[in-house]
This record gives C-alpha cells, sequence and structure tokens, in this order.
C-alpha cells in the first residue's frame, strides 16, 4: 500500500494532467517578478493593529456606545426633565405631597387634576422615591455622582501610584527597597475596614460648609477621596514599578542616559510611553471598583451626604421598601452593573488588543 | 523556607501594629475622644469610663495600655450597651465564620469547575457563556445581587426562609456573597489553565501517552490553581467585608451586622474593637495563604 | 519493499493551524520514510514545518492545529485513522519525543521519580518497586549520578543538560521503535551539546531504536544522520544520504544553507547568508516557496510547484533547475515535465 502511495522512481514520470511546458519559462525571473510573488503579510504599527482587534470585538464596542449613551445621559437628562434631585414635585407652584413613591409613568392625584385642566406635565420616567422627588432625575444624578467619583478616585490613583512607582522603579536600590517595603505594608492593610475607619473619623473631624461641589457631597465623599489617595494607589505602584524595571533593561534608555539626558525626561520621554497602555487600562478598571467602594459604604451609612444621590445611597435607599417598590432597586442596580460591566468589558477588550503577552 | 516565613510572619506582625496604631490614634482625633457617646452620660459614668480606659493619662501612655489589654484579648466595653467587645465579638463571630466558610468554599468550587470548563473549550459557547456570566456577577455589588435573592426567593416565591437564631438557613447570603469570588476565581482559573496547557511540560505529558483526563487533572490542574491559592486571601478578606452588608440584608445576627450598627450608632469603642480583630484575622488569612503558595509550589526552594 | 525496511514511512502529510489570522500550512504534503534503527535528520530553518512534522506523527499538536490528509504508516498501519486510545500506546511505548527546552519539558511540581514512572507504569506492567528500578535504571543510563538519591528531586534541582538526560532516559523507559528528537540540543550550552548528541548515539547503538533528528543545526545532522531531508515552507527540497547532502548538493536551499556555514573550505572567504526572509505561511507563493529567496529563480518557479526528480547520484530534489538541466541534456522532453503547481 505504502508502495502505491509514494514511489519517488515514479513521481517526474509521465503524468496524465501534464501540460505542455514553455522553454521560455526557464528564462531567469527578475527581481521584480520575484517580489511579486512574495506575498507579505501586511505591516501593521503596534496601535493600529490594537485598534483594528478592539474593532472587532463586539463586546467591547458595546461598551464604548453604552458608555457614552450614559455619558450622554447624565448630561442631557438634568437639562431636559424639569425637576431637581433635591425638591419634592410641585405642581403650579404647590408642593405636591402625594406624589410620593409613584410607579413609573404615573401622576399623582394634584397632577392628573392638572393635566386634566389642560396643563403639562413632565412624565415621572422611573416613578418617584419616598419623599416625593422624581427618581429618573435622582438615578442620573446619581449616575453622575457615582461616575465622578469613580473617575476622580482612580485619577488619585494613577496620578500618586505613577509618580511613586516610576521613581521607585528607576532609582532602584535601597530607594526602591524602602519604598516597595511601605507598599508591602499598606498593601496587606484590609483596605475596606481602614476605609470605614477613616471615614467614621474625618466624617466627625472634618466639616465642610458653603456651598460648593465638595461641601454638598459631604465629607463622606472627601475622605473616601482622601482614602483612596492614602490607600489604594499602592497596586498601581507595583504595576508602574514592575513595567519600568522592566522597560529599564532596553538598550535605548542605556542609550538616553549616555546621551546625558536627566532622569526626569528619561522616565517621562522614554519610559512613561513605553507602559502607558498597561496604566490606562489598569486605571479604567479602577474606576468600577471605586464606584463598588462608594456603593458599599452609601450602603452602610458611609456614602454621600443627603439630599445628593449616588448610585449606592439610591439602592440603599431602596431597600426600605423593596418588596412593594423594587423598580427603585432596580434602576440603580441597573446602571451600577451597567457602568462597571461597560467598563470591565472594555479594560477586558483593551487588554486583549494591546497586552503584547496575550499576542501568539 | 524559614528565613520566608519569619520574613513572612514579621510583615503581618508590623501590619497589625500600624492597623492598631491607626484605628487607635484616628479614633482619638475625634473631638471628644473615642468615648463621647451621643447620648450624654452621668458625670460618674463618665468618670468610671475615663478611669476605665485612663482617659486621663496621656495619649502615648493610653495607647500603651489598650495595646496591653489587646494582647489579653481585652478590648474594652462598648459604649452603648456596656457590654465587653470580647465577649460580643466571640458569640457573634461564630455565625459570620460560619456563614464565610460556606461562601468560600462555594466560591473555590464554582469558580475552579466553571474556570476549567471555560479554558478547555475556549472560544466555543460554553466559554464564552462562563465569561459572560462571571463577567456580569463581578459588575454587581454584592448587596445588590443578595437585595434581589431576598426578594425574589424569600419575599415573592417564599421559597427559602429568612434567617433567624432558630432557623439558620444560609443558602441565600451565602450564594449572595460567593457570587463576586467565585466569578472572579472562574476567569483566574481559565488564564492560569490555559496558561499551563501551554506549557512544554503538558506536551511531554501527552507525548508519554498519558489519558487526556489524567493530563487535565494531574498535570495541568494542580499547576494552574497555584495562583487561584493566592487569591485566597484577599477573598477571606472580600468575603468578610461583604459579610459586613449581607448580614444586615438578610438579619443576620453576626459580628458583620454588629459591625454596621455600631457605625450608625458611632459606638467608638465597639468600631475600634471589631476593626482590629477583623483586621488580624484578615492579615493572619493573608499570612497562611502566603505560607501554602510557597509549601505547594516546590520551585520555593530556589531562592 | 517499503513494509520490511520502513519502520515509519510518512506520506503526503498535510497539517495546518486553524488561527485569527487565517489557515497557516505549516505542512504541505511532506513525504519521507525511515527505517528501523537509522537516524534521519530533518534540517529547515524556523517556520519550515520540521518540528510539525514531528508533532504531526505522535499527534500532539496544538488545539488549532489538525492532520488535513497525508497517511503516518507505522509498522505499515495508518496510524492517523487510530482512535485516540491506541494513540496513547503508540505515544511513550513506540515512539517518544524530546523536546527542545529541557527546562519547561518537565513539570516543576512534580518530581523526576514520578514522572519517569509515570511513563514506566503506563506501558509496561512493572509497578510500584519494580517501576522505581527501572527508573534508577534509566537515569543510570543516561549518566545521572547518584540516580537513588534524584529520583526524590524537583526538576528545578537539576541543571539544563541533566534535565535533557531526564527527558531522554523518559523517552526511553519502554524502549521505543522511533525516538524523535526535537532539536534536542538547542537550548543546551555548546559544551553540553556535544555530551548529548554523544549519549544519543550511544543508546542508539545500545537499544536499537530508529531516530528523527529535528534541527536547524547541520553540524548536529552531519554527524549524526544517515538520511536528511531538507524542508523550507512546509516542503520538502531535498532528500538523500548525508554524504549527497553535504557534497553534492542539488536544491538551492540545500545550497545557500550550506554557504551560509563555516567549513574547512569556507576558511578566509566571507559566509554568504541566504538573503530575504522566511516565507510567510499564511499566504504560501503560487510556485516554490524558496523562490523569492532564490538567486537563480526562473519564470516557471514562480508560477509551479517543482515536481520532485531523481538527481544524476541518485538522491532527490525538487528544483525546477534540475528539469531544466534534464531537459537540455536531453533526458527528457519538455511536456513531460510537469508540476503539482495551482
Amino acid at each position: 500500500m505504502a508502495k502505491e502511495a509514494y514511489d519517488v522512481n515514479k513521481m517526474p514520470k509521465k503524468n496524465p494532467l501534464s501540460m505542455q511546458i514553455d522553454l521560455q519559462k526557464f528564462e531567469k525571473a527578475t527581481d521584480e517578478e520575484k517580489q511579486q510573488a512574495e506575498v507579505m503579510s501586511e505591516s501593521t504599527s503596534f496601535f493600529r493593529d490594537g485598534m483594528r482587534k478592539l474593532r472587532r470585538n463586539p463586546l467591547a464596542m458595546f461598551s464604548i456606545i453604552v458608555l457614552i449613551a450614559i455619558i450622554l445621559m447624565i448630561v442631557l437628562v438634568p437639562i431636559v426633565v424639569p425637576y431637581s434631585y433635591s425638591d419634592i414635585i410641585s405642581v403650579n407652584g404647590r408642593r405636591d405631597k402625594s406624589a410620593t413613591n409613584m410607579a413609573p409613568f404615573t401622576y399623582s392625584k394634584l397632577e392628573q387634576q392638572y393635566i386634566d385642566e389642560g396643563g403639562k406635565v413632565f412624565p415621572h420616567i422611573m416613578g418617584t422615591d419616598e419623599l416625593g422627588r422624581d427618581y429618573f432625575v435622582r438615578v442620573a444624578y446619581g449616575t453622575r455622582i457615582s461616575l465622578l467619583v469613580g473617575v476622580f478616585a482612580s485619577v488619585i490613583v494613577l496620578i500618586i501610584g505613577v509618580l511613586y512607582g516610576s521613581v521607585s522603579g528607576y532609582f532602584g536600590g535601597k530607594v526602591d527597597l524602602i519604598m516597595m517595603r511601605i507598599v508591602d505594608i499598606i498593601y496587606s492593610l484590609p483596605d475596606l475596614l481602614m476605609i470605614i475607619l477613616l471615614s467614621v473619623v474625618l466624617n466627625e473631624v472634618l466639616k465642610f460648609d458653603g456651598n460648593g461641589i465638595l461641601a454638598r457631597l459631604g465629607t463622606n465623599m472627601i475622605s473616601l477621596f482622601i482614602v483612596f489617595g492614602l490607600l489604594y494607589w499602592v497596586g498601581m505602584a507595583r504595576l508602574v514599578r514592575g513595567q519600568i524595571l522592566t522597560i529599564k533593561q532596553n538598550e535605548y534608555v542605556l542609550a538616553a542616559q549616555v546621551s546625558g539626558a536627566k532622569s526626569s525626561r528619561i522616565i517621562r520621554r522614554h519610559i512613561l510611553p513605553n507602559c502607558i497602555g498597561v496604566i490606562i487600562i489598569s486605571a479604567a478598571l479602577q474606576i468600577p471598583s471605586a464606584i463598588f467602594t462608594e456603593s458599599f459604604l452609601s450602603f452602610i451609612s458611609l456614602g454621600v451626604k443627603a439630599p445628593m444621590p449616588s448610585l449606592g445611597s439610591l439602592a440603599s435607599a431602596a431597600r426600605s421598601g423593596i418588596t412593594t417598590y423594587t423598580y427603585k432597586l432596580i434602576f440603580p442596580a441597573l446602571m451600577i452593573g451597567l457602568i462597571t460591566l461597560a467598563f470591565n468589558l472594555l479594560g477586558d477588550g483593551l487588554r486583549d488588543a494591546f497586552d503584547p503577552k496575550l499576542r501568539r | 523556607m524559614g528565613k520566608y516565613v519569619v520574613k513572612r510572619v514579621l510583615l503581618a506582625i508590623v501590619t497589625i501594629f500600624i492597623v492598631c496604631v491607626i484605628t487607635f490614634f484616628t479614633m482619638n482625633a475625634i473631638p471628644g475622644g473615642p468615648f463621647a457617646g451621643e447620648k450624654a452620660k452621668s458625670p460618674e459614668v463618665q468618670a468610671a469610663l475615663e478611669k476605665r480606659f485612663n482617659l486621663d493619662k496621656p495619649v502615648g501612655q493610653q495607647f500603651v495600655i489598650y495595646m496591653k489589654n489587646l494582647l489579653h484579648g481585652d478590648f474594652g466595653i462598648s459604649a452603648k450597651t456596656g457590654r465587653e467587645i470580647s465577649d460580643t465579638i466571640s458569640s457573634k463571630f461564630s455565625v459570620s465564620a460560619k456563614l464565610g466558610v460556606m461562601a468560600v468554599l462555594l466560591a473555590v468550587f464554582l469558580g475552579v469547575v466553571f474556570g476549567s470548563i471555560a479554558a478547555l473549550c475556549r472560544n466555543r459557547w460554553p466559554d464564552r457563556l462562563i465569561i459572560f456570566l462571571s463577567t456580569l456577577f463581578t459588575s454587581l455589588p454584592s448587596f445588590v445581587l443578595g437585595s434581589f435573592l431576598l426578594v425574589i426567593f424569600s419575599v415573592k416565591l417564599g421559597l427559602v426562609k429568612a434567617w433567624s437564631p432558630t432557623n439558620q438557613n444560609l443558602i441565600l447570603p451565602v450564594i449572595a456573597l460567593a457570587m463576586y469570588p467565585s466569578a472572579y476565581i472562574t476567569r483566574l482559573t481559565k488564564t492560569s489553565m490555559l496558561d499551563v496547557m501551554g506549557q512544554d511540560y503538558v506536551r511531554t505529558a501527552r507525548a508519554k501517552g498519558v489519558a487526556q483526563w489524567k493530563v487535565l487533572f494531574v498535570h495541568t490542574l494542580r499547576n494552574a490553581l497555584i495562583p487561584v491559592v493566592t487569591y485566597l486571601g484577599p477573598m477571606i478578606a472580600g468575603v468578610l467585608t461583604g459579610s459586613l452588608v449581607i448580614e444586615q440584608i438578610f438579619t443576620i445576627g453576626g459580628l458583620g451586622a454588629e459591625f454596621v450598627q455600631s457605625i450608625t450608632n458611632r459606638d467608638y469603642p465597639m468600631i475600634m474593637g471589631v476593626t482590629i480583630f477583623l483586621a488580624v484575622f484578615m492579615v493572619t488569612m493573608n499570612l497562611l495563604t502566603d505560607i501554602v503558595y510557597k509549601l505547594i509550589d516546590p520551585r520555593i526552594n530556589l531562592d | 519493499m517499503a513494509e520490511e525496511k520502513n519502520i515509519l514511512s510518512v506520506v503526503d502529510l498535510h497539517t495546518s493551524f486553524t488561527t485569527d489570522k487565517g489557515e497557516v500550512q505549516a505542512v504541505n504534503g511532506v513525504s519521507f520514510d525511515l527505517e528501523a534503527g537509522k537516524i534521519l535528520g530533518i534540517v529547515g530553518e524556523s517556520g519550515s514545518g520540521k518540528s510539525v512534522s514531528a508533532y504531526s506523527v505522535m499527534q500532539i499538536l496544538e488545539k488549532n492545529g489538525s492532520i488535513k490528509s497525508g497517511q503516518i504508516l507505522y509498522k505499515g498501519e495508518d496510524i492517523t485513522k487510530w482512535p485516540e486510545k491506541r494513540m496513547r500506546d503508540f505515544r511513550g511505548k513506540c515512539c517518544s519525543i524530546i523536546f527542545q527546552d529541557p527546562m519547561t519539558s518537565l513539570n516543576p511540581v512534580f518530581t523526576i521519580g514520578y514522572q519517569l514512572k509515570e511513563a514506566i507504569k503506563l506501558h509496561t506492567n512493572r509497578k510500584g518497586k519494580e517501576a522505581e528500578e527501572r527508573a534508577v535504571e534509566m537515569l543510570e543510563l543516561v549518566g545521572v549520578n547518584e540516580p537513588r538519591k534524584r529520583i526524590h528531586q524537583y526538576p528545578f534541582e537539576f541543571s539544563g543538560g541533566m534535565r535533557q538526560r531526564v527527558m531522554i532516559a523518559m523517552a526511553l523507559a519502554c524502549e521505543p521503535d522511533i525516538l524523535i528528537a526535537d532539536e534536542p540540543t538547542t537550548a543546551l550550552d555548546v559544551t553540553i551539546q556535544a555530551q548529548i548528541l554523544e549519549l544519543m548515539q550511544d543508546l542508539q547503538k545500545k537499544l536499537g531504536m530508529a531516530i528523527i533528528m529535528v534541527t536547524h543545526d547541520l553540524g548536529v545532522i552531519a554527524q549524526m544522520a544517515d538520511e536528511i531531508i531538507v524542508m523550507y515552507g512546509g516542503r520538502v527540497c531535498e532528500r538523500g544520504s548525508a554524504e549527497d547532502i553535504f557534497y553534492r548538493p542539488c536544491h538551492e536551499y540545500t545550497k545557500g544553507l550550506l554557504r551560509s556555514i563555516p567549513n574547512v573550505d569556507s576558511m578566509g572567504k566571507r559566509l554568504q547568508p541566504i538573503s530575504g526572509t522566511p516565507i510567510n505561511l499564511l499566504n504560501m507563493p503560487k510556485g516554490c516557496a524558496f523562490c523569492p529567496r532564490c538567486d537563480e529563480a526562473m519564470k516557471i518557479c514562480l508560477e509551479k510547484q517543482p515536481p520532485e526528480t531523481r538527481t544524476p547520484d541518485g538522491h532527490f530534489a525538487s528544483c525546477w533547475k534540475m528539469i531544466q538541466a534534464e531537459i537540455e541534456s536531453g533526458m527528457i522532453r519538455p511536456e513531460d515535465a510537469s508540476g503539482s503547481g495551482t
């Protein structure tokens, strides 16, 4: 059997499919012709290849669309909807005390009366809360606050972590050793417990007056930011340090050193651009984790100051009437879920697209 | 190995000490000191309290005394109820511990099983489904999940009765607590499995003629689970802090609910005591996971 | 004749991998024979399909790779048709493999003894003490000192050369008929390389198995192989005895390879590397895979794959230059020359 299938002696002999071969074909081929035969894989830059991968990832694209929609919502809703997050609904200048805990798209007696008289009432898309405030506006505001907290916290983490990590990683030696011992200790602190503790204390110690955004957010949020600044940057610092230690070994860093570039310039121009991708992905993933922390604190009454809503405090408040007014939990929960899901999926997508370690 | 353990234990001790320092001094920064409750106490009680906690002495000395008492297991007394905090902790922690252990076991089991399935079915629908679900579950805070579970299964369907000292049914709270870590372990296991499956030694095992299932369970899984072990410490911490809210939602009389209660009550000695207790517990768990990790990975002897 | 002499025949093997960029045809119609007790060398640069050919024989390809067509005949039976269970017995018992990197080829969390005994228990009926004795015996055979102590150690306690010895011991523990060595010395120091090659030759004489030596190192091949096949772009360019290949190369690629390594004749001259880059397996050229880099390329090379031709001294090469020479000398008529292009 083997003999039939494979016998080299037979191969060059007559072949029924044989074609006439033009002797001209035995002329030498030109370089140009050779180049045409060589089909190279199209060369792409790292960035372009990554973007192509990202665009082909439906989940990542979906996340981007969801995030854009959410941002549009939190910008537009307070402009379009004629209610405020803190005021009880009033009809024709009169406070409507009966308009509490209304289901989505229903009207109170007063409102119904007003509509019957020919007035126009903007529908309560998500109903009202237990104090008679429009829930849609509150959810939109809550999303705004939660996103703000998330972004702000991750910016704090980003700045401190990158500064600390790059100094530690770049200088190495004793500086690195001491700085990393500090990181080790902070890292092993039970962070959430420390946040609770500091929030409790700072709440008593810090007093904000006036009408600024900080005062309206309340001391709890300030303490949350402080705690993030004190504790949460260590993960980022470790990441940056690790990246820098790897990049530092590259010859172009040595070349820059030899040509007399200052340390700060080398960090800024040569090292950071090479690890910026990883850093940004990890900062993006910090946002949902900060939103989680905020909602957790809101739940144990250490969140934003009333009447300012956040998604966490809305969800927490919704628990009191959860059996009858389940929708009040569903809306903020849905928003938290959507935001975190979108950031997580986007982060995964970015990592798949840009992390060279995953490339095969 | 011995050197590593010593180093690791030292770090744990330093951490615990720092937790104590932070806790004590931040609490002291509160106007009126940590033992000023909301309600006005009679001068006698106030004086007795001050004597009990040595508030008449300088702060440094107070700290030394507090630390000494801690070493003897004396956490002081609650500003609200006047009961010994250590009693409260010892009576309530067993409930939380039971809840926590069950949640950790469930999370590890689900995570490893589904993570392995996802890795084996890479890029096919079971993988995509599992990874999508696990992403979904990491996107919901445990208290939201817990509230929904409570409404659906306990209130609407009436399947599971709410927790009470006589009916200690922990199914729903355990699920609520385990979902996030199990989703995380699923992803961790998958990544690590894929990594190990691409290793040369797995190919060696196949080339030896080892059966597929044995390659998986003996040669792959054991190596793949090493990173999962490192997550055990943070997971235990996460489950413990998670139980703060979960116990509140399911009205379970554990240490978590007690802690949250003391925060709303501004019961500072209680907050201090429970924080330090939980912190010591978490740091110890972290220490243990790190040591176990080094034990199951023989490569440690290299350094 | 093939059934008697050849322990392994690979016939027109096609193996490809599905990736997200498309199908990569790593092996494109490779055929070779391995005689019992002989050493066959497979030479080629990275990506020439030599390792994939070897893995195809063992059927230990990555999940996304599969044998598309062709036969692999072991003692006359086509093992590509064997069920997985039978293949498991084939691996390790009939045919073993040692890999390129001994540092990563042993499982770090099991002792050397465990990994050796696992192979022994799978394919022989030795158990417990007997299996351990066999493991010790094998370690002794490959020159590991104090084998009784060392079987209780973990891979990280072994040096690279020692690990490769362990790999060889493991591969030979069940006395296979065929040993595939996939670049067994590439990851080792030069001095260790020589030791390992010597050990393999020794063992081959003692145990009499056939060896398929996959390498890009022509020096290794020259030292060991009886027969050589030269691969490029997943195809065989030239096959013949070691002497034929080294002294009478016919394919332009083989010639290029030989020009690019130093030898006595090239003393004082510049080495000539092969210009250009290895081909992209995703987009195979229509004609000869080597033509874009070939200095002698003709128009026909670009259009059609060259058929395998017997060279004047009796070995085989797939090159249009050969056909051209034959046409010019009148040995064959142009209309008989055919290719398997398109």
